[in-house]
C-alpha cells in the first residue's frame, strides 16, 4: 500500500503529512516527496508521522536522507511522532539525538527556525 | 508447536502482508505485552527486507521463505533466502550520532535491531543463501534502552 501525502503550511514551515507505513516498499515515494519539496525551494520542513503506523530501518534511513537533504539546502527539518512504537525506534537507534521530534504539528510549527533568513515564503 | 509458512515473491509490496500475517499469528498465542508484537513485526520486516534485497542483488526470481513456529511461550521465525550470503560479523559500523557523517548513512540498522529486539537470533549464511532465525518470547520485557543499537 503506497503512502499518501498532504501538504500544509504554518508560518515558515511546510508540513508534509504522511499516511501509511514507511518500509522498503514505500520508501521511494517518501524520498521523492521530500526531494520534490526541497527542489521546489522549501527549506523549513515538518515531517508529520502522526498517521504513520509502522517504520522500520529502511524508513529510518529515508528520514536520515531527508534530514541530510534539507540541511544541505541550508534548511531545517523536524519530525512529528506521537506513536510509542516509532518513538522507541528513534530512542533505540539514538536518532533522538539527530532529529528534533515533536508530539504534534502545532508544537513543531511553534519552533523558530534557527536560520536568520527564514521567513514565510510566498505562497 | 504449530507451523505456518509463507513463500513470497521478493518484492517490497509483500512486506506489509508478511507483517500482517505475523501479527495475526501472534494473536493465536497472545503475547502478554503488545510491545512484543511490535518488536516481532519489526524484526520480521527487517529480516524479510534483507532477504528480498539479497534476491534482487543476484537477480533471483525465487521466493523468500518465512516460517513461523508458534509455541505456548514463544514465536520462532526463520527467514530464508537464496542470495549470495554475507558475513554477519563484518558489518559496517555506523558513525556516532554526534558526528555530522552519521547523516551520510541511510542503511545499517536492520541487523542490529534484530539482534537487540529478538530474545534469540541466529544468522547462518553461505554463498548459497542466508537463514535468519529469530525467537521472541511472549512474556519477556522489551530491552532496556541501554541495550541499544549503537552508532
Amino acid at each position: 500500500m503506497d503512502p499518501t501525502f498532504r501538504i500544509s503550511e504554518s508560518g515558515p514551515w511546510t508540513v508534509l503529512h504522511v499516511h501509511g507505513e514507511i518500509d522498503m516498499a514505500s520508501a521511494p515515494a517518501v524520498r521523492r516527496a521530500v526531494v520534490d519539496l526541497v527542489g521546489g525551494g522549501i527549506r523549513w520542513l515538518v515531517l508529520d508521522l502522526g498517521d504513520v503506523g509502522f517504520v522500520d530501518s529502511t524508513g529510518l534511513g529515508v528520514l536520515v536522507g531527508a534530514l541530510k537533504r534539507v540541511t544541505s539546502a541550508a534548511g531545517e527539518m523536524t519530525v512529528v511522532c506521537g506513536r510509542e512504537n516509532i518513538l522507541e525506534l528513534f530512542r533505540m537507534t539514538r536518532l533522538t539525538a539527530v532529529f528534533a521530534i515533536y508530539d504534534d504539528v502545532a508544537s513543531a510549527c511553534e519552533r523558530v527556525p534557527s536560520s536568520p533568513d527564514a521567513e514565510v515564503p510566498p505562497r | 508447536m504449530s507451523h505456518v509458512e509463507l513463500h513470497v515473491p521478493a518484492r517490497p509490496e509483500y512486506l506489509s502482508l508478511v507483517r500482517a500475517v505475523v501479527a495475526a499469528a501472534a494473536d493465536l498465542e497472545p503475547m502478554r505485552r503488545d510491545e512484543r508484537v511490535d518488536d516481532l513485526r519489526l524484526i520480521v520486516s527487517e529480516a524479510t527486507t534483507n532477504a528480498m534485497e539479497a534476491h534482487t542483488r543476484v537477480d533471483s526470481d525465487e521466493r523468500v521463505l518465512i516460517r513461523l513456529d508458534l509455541g505456548e511461550d514463544r514465536i520462532e521465525v526463520e527467514v530464508t533466502d537464496r542470495g549470495a550470503g554475507f558475513e554477519p560479523d563484518a558489518l559496517e559500523t555506523l558513525p556516532h550520532v554526534s558526528s555530522p557523517d552519521r547523516l551520510d548513512f541511510e542503511r545499517g540498522l536492520g541487523i542490529p535491531l534484530m539482534r537487540v529486539l529478538a530474545d534469540h537470533h541466529e544468522i547462518r549464511s553461505s554463498e548459497k543463501g542466508t537463514a535468519v532465525r529469530l525467537v521472541v518470547y511472549t512474556s519477556r520485557h522489551r530491552p532496556e534502552p541501554s541495550t541499544i543499537v549503537d552508532g
